[in-house]
């Protein structure tokens, strides 16, 4: 191994370091700046290689927000974001355009992110012709293969979307994702829009996919169990903040966050038998706005454990036991 | 519940035969296939199935809210409080709809008016329906909004759609439907657009409400959990067809029919065992355009044979109120009573 391949395998892929979006709110005649949405606030996380991250959230947490901003699909208002030890955060267009083949991203909805008027080969071979340089052979070549890869029959390489199903179509956007060979894919709820026992078949892909191109994924959902299925780490989202961040299995069996506990036990099962003797946590109330967060912790007005200093301080993500991260005043004296 | 296991003799709502076409260029869609089932009073059913399975057309045929054309009530019955609603006249229908039955639907943004009061649309209802005076109306208004969890009900009548959020919206769209104190309510995906600690809540309340009110429900989702949770009794749904019917826990420890198995196993869960590999059904579900004369899910079947290609399976008795359209089930009776 060469010292510089050695320096990449020991150092994660994707380093996000206290990233913040902040939209601003304008008002009144002169548009003047009167607050900011903080859809993320201080987020640090990273993606090792091959890794699966899961980012879990209701609506409205900053989960895609955080999830495009690595891909600097939005301004980033302030923080770092190390993509293989470079900044994406302020590379320069050129250095972004450079950047831009290794990572991809698949979207929530199939019918929407493709272009109704291009055929499926040229939906894929778009990112080819506009980062590579090859003949046209070669470029039909590539794009048959990459149907193949992801199920999609050659033969309808000349279709337009609407005529696929849903899985299919979003199979056409795997396709694309995967045209330049990425390192890391951000998969931004892709199986939300589609049936149960079509999502079961987008998810193997994807994780055929990985094993096969060892491609890392931040794979964002509100599917608790599908995270469960699919991440290697998960990470909860609450408010544009991580409350919580372990490996899967911890995350799972050992729920310390007061909010992940709620969210978990909120997740009906298919099972009627637990479903009828289960103790759910319901939480009351609406998440508040991010544009005017509680002080103190951004959980503290819906959290059934709240005490004094919650309404103070706010916690910082912490380690709690081994590679297990919460942001909870509970753990201050542990 | 109010007296242990709900009344089967006396269904409120009972559907015979329901078969709903629409006419397309392409040919006609048999969007729901010859849809028997009963609906008890106090229980609820819980109807699950994929998009395009027919949950919501079969629920729309009955009380006649499809357009025509496209759509065509071609056959059956469905009777309510001693009538064939597909032969009522339309004054009967609007009296019914909203009144005797009510309605949820999935999303609360686009079937609340956005340019009305939610105290003006909970009102209308009422003074329709009930004849209220405005003041007898706002009074009620005020007391259904307490009902379904709105805090500082009153100040909330004048307030408008937007200003809700999704969770409260659908609280709304439940005080709505229940204004007129229904017999039935049809329930469609009420809480597919929301989030889980949201849907938590109001799964809480329909609980709640069914307890004290004593209304039947039928509970249309994609959901198996929160079938699970909810649920006295399911009708499984594929291709526009009534696959399985079963008491809840009866579905989920002796699934018969292979769709409804293959359903269960594909769904990973957030505690217990968790597979290397999802269970996946191959292929898509077939579209409905001419006559089915074959089994719906052969094409997808793990279990399919040479039969289930020529011919399509009636439900036939697993047990005691559970049933699956699959010939598997009848070999297997054969070979219990044999």
């Amino acid at each position: 191994m060469s010292p510089q391949i050695e320096q990449e395998a020991s150092q994660p892929l994707v380093e996000v370091n206290s990233l913040k979006v902040y939209f601003p709110i304008r008002s009144g005649v002169f548009r003047r700046h009167s607050g900011n949405v903080r859809a993320v606030d201080n987020v640090s996380f990273s993606i090792g290689h091959g890794e699966t991250m899961g980012l879990v959230g209701e609506s409205g947490c900053g989960k895609t927000t955080a999830g495009r901003a690595i891909l600097r699909l939005v301004p980033i208002t302030d923080g770092t974001i190390k993509f293989r030890g470079k900044d994406v955060a302020s590379a320069s267009p050129e250095g972004m355009r450079k950047m831009r083949p290794q990572m991809q991203m698949i979207f929530q909805d199939p019918q929407a992110s493709l272009n109704p008027r291009m055929t499926v080969a040229s939906i894929i071979a778009e990112p080819i012709k506009e980062h590579q340089n090859l003949g046209r052979s070669e470029t039909i070549e590539r794009v048959q293969e990459l149907m193949d890869a992801v199920g999609l029959n050659r033969d309808f390489a000349n279709r337009y979307p609407h005529e696929f199903s849903g899985g299919q179509k979003q199979r056409i956007g795997i396709a694309r994702a995967l045209a330049l060979n990425p390192d890391l894919i951000v998969c931004d709820e892709p199986i939300a829009a589609l049936d149960v026992s079509i999502q079961a078949q987008v998810v193997n892909l994807l994780a055929d996919l990985q094993s096969s191109r060892k491609l890392s994924f931040l794979f964002i959902s509100h599917d608790l169990g599908m995270v469960r299925h699919i991440a290697d780490r998960v990470a909860v989202m609450y408010l544009g903040q991580i409350v919580e961040l372990a490996d899967r299995d911890d995350l799972y069996a050992n729920p310390s966050h007061p909010y992940t506990e709620a969210l978990l036990s909120a997740v009906p099962e298919a099972d009627p038998e637990y479903e009828r003797s289960r103790r759910r946590i319901l939480l009351t109330g609406d998440v508040p706005s991010p544009s005017n967060p509680p002080t103190g912790c951004n959980f503290c007005n819906r959290c059934p454990k709240a005490f004094d200093r919650c309404f103070r301080d706010e916690p910082a993500l912490k380690e709690i036991s081994e590679g297990h991260l919460a942001a909870c005043h509970l753990f201050d004296n542990s | 519940m109010k007296s242990g296991a709900p009344n089967e003799q006396s269904p409120v709502l009972s559907v015979r035969d329901l078969c709903t076409v629409f006419g397309t260029r392409a040919g006609d869609v048999h969007a729901v296939n010859s849809v028997n089932f009963e609906l008890s009073a106090g229980e609820i059913l819980g109807v699950v199935g994929e998009s395009g399975s027919g949950k919501t057309v079969t629920m729309m045929s009955m009380l006649r809210l499809l357009p025509s054309p496209p759509a065509n009530v071609k056959a059956g019955t469905v009777h309510f409080e001693g009538r064939d609603l597909l032969q009522a006249t339309d004054k009967e229908l609007r009296r019914i709809r909203g009144g005797r039955i009510g309605f949820i639907f999935q999303d609360p943004m686009t079937s609340l008016n956005p340019v009305f009061s939610v105290g003006f649309q909970l009102r209308e209802s009422l003074r329709r329906h009930l004849g209220m005076s405005r003041k007898a109306a706002s009074k009620r208004s005020v007391e259904l909004l307490e009902m379904v969890g709105i805090p500082d009900a009153e100040s909330r009548l004048s307030a408008f759609p937007h200003q809700f959020s999704g969770g409260m919206r659908q609280r709304v769209m439940i005080a709505i439907a229940l204004a007129c104190d229904p017999s039935v309510l049809i329930a469609d995906e009420p809480t597919t657009a929301l989030d889980v600690t949201i849907q938590a809540q109001i799964l809480e309340l329909i609980r709640d409400l069914r307890r004290d009110l004593g209304m039947a429900i039928i509970w249309i989702t994609h959901d198996l959990g929160v079938i699970a949770g909810i649920a006295n009794r399911v009708l499984v749904m594929y291709a526009g067809q009534i696959v399985e019917h079963a008491r809840v826990e009866d579905l989920f420890a002796n699934p018969s029919h292979p769709y409804t198995r293959a359903l269960i196993s594909t769904v990973p869960a957030v505690r217990g065992h968790r597979a290397k590999r999802l269970n996946s059904i191959e292929g898509q579900a077939p579209t409905l355009l001419g006559m089915p004369n074959s089994c719906p899910f052969e094409s997808r079947c793990s279990s399919a044979f040479a039969r289930c290609a020529q011919e399509a399976p009636h439900r036939m008795q697993v047990g005691s109120s559970h049933d699956a359209a699959c010939f598997l089930v009848e070999n297997a009776s054969h070979v219990a009573t044999n």
